[in-house]
């Protein structure tokens, strides 16, 4: 079952990834292959686990302030400052409609 | 056929706390910008979340003043979408399992604009999650550019996910105004809308009796309890004008323009957000206790226990409604009118302490004259020229007829001159005071029938 372009083109939206090419998309849909040997696990009356953390304790922090206070070293990673501020563009700038970027994905 | 309007509401509370959610830095409100930014809260590589005991405390003290079941072990998640605002890409919230669930909430409303004819309402608590707050944009359209500023970035919120029970903008004001009492109770959340301690998101639909409920639209940008009612009403209107005219709701986000007091659509929200929700990777679970889980060996300052918490609240509006009532027998609608306004029930208290005029006569200088003062002015309780201490030296006065209630009004009018006068040097100035003397009286009264000889005349005849 392959991926469809519709599922592409929503993935390279949703996370600005870029497939590139054939083998970038083949490398995702062996990727899902292989994952989608999971299902052949009985899991019935068990409960998921999502990290193997699950077992630690979360360490509470007490509510002291202790950082902060460096604008100037966070801000020589900015490649356009005003003042203090860090500058984005005015908006979210959307990856153009699939009919009008350039993308690997045009041609399947 | 009649509309039914159906509102729910998203409320973000920030948590009053030193230091942010999972980070050291500070959290206040107007300070130089990207001065209270961590590493972790630039989302710089290599840093990692580090749970702040204060917010969760302050989370649990929420959901047990809601009636919540406080879930004995939550789950942090990310919720993903790309926004300057926010460094990192996502936002670490409680999507699956969050700390708090199923509770309600209480609140009043007057019928028919009537303080005397109040009624109770309740509406559902969905849950209650932890989650972090983005930073600021500042959007400078003249340089087609946006101005980003991390202070508010990782602070934490609580958010309060309230069920579509009510039915009206007036409904939803009054459930967010006793919340934010709740909060500032509690101390959890300062609350405040306008410095944006609290966020109020609206959802709304309207359908007809006995068919399912129709297409809702979110609407933001709500930045007063009085701005919540007009959005919300606008919006039913407009939906049902449309609906009305053969249209269709879009399930979208709106924005209210209180300038304009009208509901719009707002940009940069394009269609239906997909936010790939994942297990934050970096947390293990919340584990929360009560007395009879409490573990024998552990660190004392690691474990927080909700019965504790339980123990330790303080009265909540309500109750301390009832107790105000009972206590010195005012009416119910006195007690919304003293919590409502920040230190007048203290103010009132204090008075009556100080005097021997009877509480239930008390109240009438408190919220008729005092407060309307207050309103006149735009100050607050705690700015009054009068004092509690002048207020009862006044009413003193009156309640042993040393001055009739004419002039203790105009002693009063005096005294928020603030000029350090006590109320009797002004009785004495301005020659109130009664005559209490029954001889020079009678020698008043007929002086007075003596040089109006013809019009005493006239009574006489009838």
């Amino acid at each position: 079952q392959k991926v469809s372009v519709e599922v592409l083109d929503h993935l390279e939206h949703l996370a600005l990834v870029d497939f590139r090419d054939a083998e970038g998309v083949e490398r995702l849909q062996k990727a899902i292959q292989f994952a989608d040997q999971l299902h052949e696990v009985n899991t019935d009356g068990v409960e998921p686990m999502d990290s193997v953390l699950e077992d630690r304790c979360l360490y509470l922090r007490e509510d002291d302030v202790t950082e902060g206070n460096c604008t100037k070293e966070l801000l020589e990673n900015a490649r356009e400052k005003v003042e203090e501020y860090f500058v984005a563009p005015p908006g979210n700038i959307p990856l153009p409609k699939l009919e009008e970027r350039e993308t690997f994905l045009q041609g399947s | 056929a009649p509309w039914v309007p159906v509102v729910g509401l998203e409320i973000h509370a920030q948590i009053s706390s030193n230091s942010k959610l999972f980070s050291g830095s500070q959290v206040q409100f107007a300070a130089p910008p990207n001065s209270l930014v961590s590493f972790f809260d630039a989302s710089l590589p290599g840093t990692l979340p580090v749970l702040n005991r204060r917010c969760v405390e302050a989370a649990v003290m929420t959901g047990l003043a809601l009636n919540c079941s406080i879930n004995k072990k939550s789950l942090f998640d990310r919720k993903h979408y790309f926004y300057a605002d926010l460094p990192a890409g996502y936002q670490i919230t409680q999507q699956r399992v969050p700390i708090a669930v199923n509770g309600s909430l209480s609140y009043s409303l007057c019928i028919d604009n009537k303080m005397s004819q109040m009624v109770t309402k309740t509406v559902r608590i969905k849950q209650i999650q932890l989650e972090q707050d983005s930073g600021k944009s500042l959007h400078d359209d003249t340089r087609s550019q946006t101005l980003v500023d991390l202070n508010r970035a990782g602070v934490g919120l609580m958010e309060v996910v309230m069920e579509p029970d009510m039915c009206c903008g007036e409904e939803a004001a009054a459930a967010v105004r006793e919340l934010q009492l709740i909060l500032q109770t509690l101390g959890s959340s300062q609350a405040v809308m306008a410095e944006g301690q609290l966020r109020v998101d609206a959802n709304v639909s309207v359908h007809h009796p006995g068919e399912p409920y129709g297409v809702r639209t979110e609407v933001k940008n709500i930045n007063s309890i009085r701005f919540l009612a007009k959005a919300i009403d606008y919006e039913i209107q407009r939906q049902i004008e449309e609906l009305e005219n053969g249209g269709t709701i879009l399930n979208e986000t709106r924005a209210f323009d209180s300038k304009l007091g009208c509901t719009v659509p707002m940009r940069d929200k394009e269609g239906q957000q997909d936010y790939r929700f994942m297990p934050e990777p970096n947390l293990p679970p919340l584990i929360l206790y009560d007395a009879k889980s409490l573990p024998a060996n552990m660190n004392h300052q690691q474990v927080i226990n909700i019965d504790w918490i339980h123990e330790r609240l303080p009265d909540l509006p309500s109750v301390k409604r009832k107790k105000l009532v009972e206590q010195y027998g005012i009416l119910p609608e006195h007690s919304f009118t003293l919590l409502n306004e920040d230190g007048l029930a203290g103010f009132f208290e204090s008075v009556v302490k100080q005097t021997q005029m009877k509480p239930k006569k008390v109240i009438g200088w408190i919220l008729k004259d005092l407060l309307s003062y207050l309103k006149q002015h735009s100050l607050t309780v705690k700015e009054s020229p009068v004092s509690s201490f002048l207020l009862a030296d006044l009413l003193n006065l009156l309640e042993k007829k040393e001055i009739s209630s004419t002039a203790a009004k105009q002693v009063l009018a005096e005294l928020w001159k603030g000029e350090g006068k006590t109320p009797l040097e002004i009785v004495k100035e301005q020659k109130l005071e009664l005559l209490q003397d029954q001889k020079e009286l009678e020698q008043i009264c007929q002086a007075v029938i003596d040089g109006h000889e013809n019009e005493v005349i006239m009574m006489v005849l009838g």
